[in-house]
């Protein structure tokens, strides 16, 4: 008992982990592990308001943290190079070992990145808080900003860009901005309301260049033109931080393969029974759509597996039996670009046909999504109680 | 009796807590969010919820 619960990874479904725990009753150790040097804090505004702050202060972003937790350990700056499933034990840089009864794997998502080499003090991600702060001395009147990627985090890095007073400009493989979530048609009056607001696209298209001699001055892209620009922001998508698990029993070709209770999959049949996936790095089966397993980047799963984990360990360690056996999330997510709430329940992504069912598609709308005739997801543009009114339709 | 605070500037009226905390927050008509400012202490497990699941952490227990 003294070992308790270790928790790879002090994010969000970190914290939320350790609140589950207690809430549901575990009272034994809690210790949680993370690389980067700051607490739990909330990402959604680094591409958002934050990043158009005068001041970047990290007391706006920081969790609070509650009473029932105030007794779990926080090691930050502490990176986990490797864990032992059998021994059950993990291995901290430096070689220090810690170990464990149950572990929650919690890594997340890393950016993916160009391979280009040159100017990489012009070149900038967006996931952490000192993304945000890089970026942001970047941002301002007269900067000329080329954005790689047309998903969420791009287009919102745009929007705040373009008030700040930056030219931007998104340069993407893709038909039209988040068509993966928004579908075809709403996507592309997004694009058109984005372009009034200032935003250039160069839809599919590549960079092929970074041309400069000291500096980053332009790139060269596959449709044969040349944009000049200061800064890069390579918005293109995630990849998971799981290779400290290689040499397991486990399936990590993308993100941890897990089970519907979120138990870490043996890849040679079967689950681990004391090792679990919490928030992006897990790839799992959703019942509500269908027994595919995927990881799903929105914010709300980090919390909703953290609060399901939680419950089934503490009813482990009380022996009692967990109210609900099946992990089943809907997922949800929102975006905010200029005057635009996008806000959207389900998996849009899976469908194979949309229509508009409220509103009128150059303002405010809803759109349906549905695969071979079943709901899968509603994304609005405003109207939020009726993408909200969904709800319990998808939940089935 | 818990103290309970929504920044309204940080508020965009997602309804996100509607579904965890109901006796406490609702959409109204305007898709504004109203809510009510004090709680039984019974509500404490449901109120979590609902800041935990604010997109804007726009939602405060005041001590």
């Amino acid at each position: 008992m003294s070992e308790g619960v270790v928790v790879v990874g002090a994010s969000m479904g970190g914290l939320r982990l350790a609140e589950s725990l207690r809430r549901f009753g575990y009272t034994g150790p809690v210790r949680i592990f993370g690389n980067e040097g700051h607490p739990p804090y909330n990402r959604p505004p680094l591409s958002k308001d934050l990043l158009s702050a005068a001041e970047i202060d990290f007391a706006e972003v920081a969790f609070p943290q509650r009473s029932a937790t105030a007794d779990v350990e926080w090691n930050l700056s502490a990176e986990v190079v490797a864990a032992d499933l059998t021994s059950q034990h993990i291995t901290i840089s430096g070689g220090k070992q810690v170990s464990f009864e149950h572990l929650i794997i919690a890594t997340g998502l890393r950016s993916k990145r160009l391979g280009f080499e040159s100017f990489p003090g012009d070149r900038h991600a967006l996931r952490s808080f000192e993304d945000a702060k890089a970026l942001r001395s970047k941002l301002g009147v007269g900067r000329k900003i080329v954005i790689i990627g047309s998903g969420f985090i791009a287009c919102e890095v745009a929007a705040t860009a373009t008030k700040l007073g930056c030219e931007v400009h998104i340069v993407s493989p893709s038909k039209s901005p988040m068509d993966r979530a928004l579908g075809e048609k709403l996507s592309a009056v997004v694009k058109l309301r984005l372009e009034a607001q200032g935003i250039t696209f160069h839809m599919q298209a590549t960079v092929i260049e970074l041309i400069g001699s000291n500096r980053l001055e332009a790139v060269a892209l596959s449709d044969g033109s040349t944009v000049r620009c200061d800064t890069l922001v390579e918005a293109i998508g995630s990849e998971a931080n799981c290779e400290w698990l290689a040499g397991n029993d486990l399936d990590i070709t993308d993100g941890l393969l897990c089970d519907g209770s979120l138990r870490a999959v043996r890849a040679s049949g079967g689950s681990w029974p004391n090792v679990f996936g919490v928030g992006d790095v897990a790839r799992f089966p959703n019942p509500i759509f269908d027994a595919t397993p995927r990881r799903i980047e929105h914010w709300n799963i980090p919390t909703e597996s953290a609060k399901f984990v939680g419950q089934q360990i503490a009813a482990s360690y009380n022996s009692i039996e967990a109210t609900v056996e099946v992990f089943r999330p809907l997922p949800s997510f929102w975006s905010d670009q200029f005057d635009m709430h996008i806000f959207g329940l389900g998996m849009s992504y899976l469908a194979d046909a949309s229509k508009l069912v409220h509103g009128d598609i150059s303002g405010d709308c809803v759109f349906e999504f549905t695969r071979e005739g079943v709901l899968v997801g509603v994304v609005g543009i405003g109207h939020r109680s009726v993408v909200q009114n969904y709800r319990s339709a998808l939940e089935r | 009796m818990i103290k309970i605070n929504v920044d309204m500037n940080k508020c965009q009226h997602y309804g996100q807590c509607v579904f965890e905390a109901p006796n406490i927050f609702k959409l109204n008509e305007d898709d504004k969010l109203e809510y009510v400012a004090t709680a039984d202490d019974s509500e404490l497990g449901n109120i979590e919820a609902a800041i935990d699941v604010c997109p804007m952490q726009a939602i405060f227990i005041v001590d």
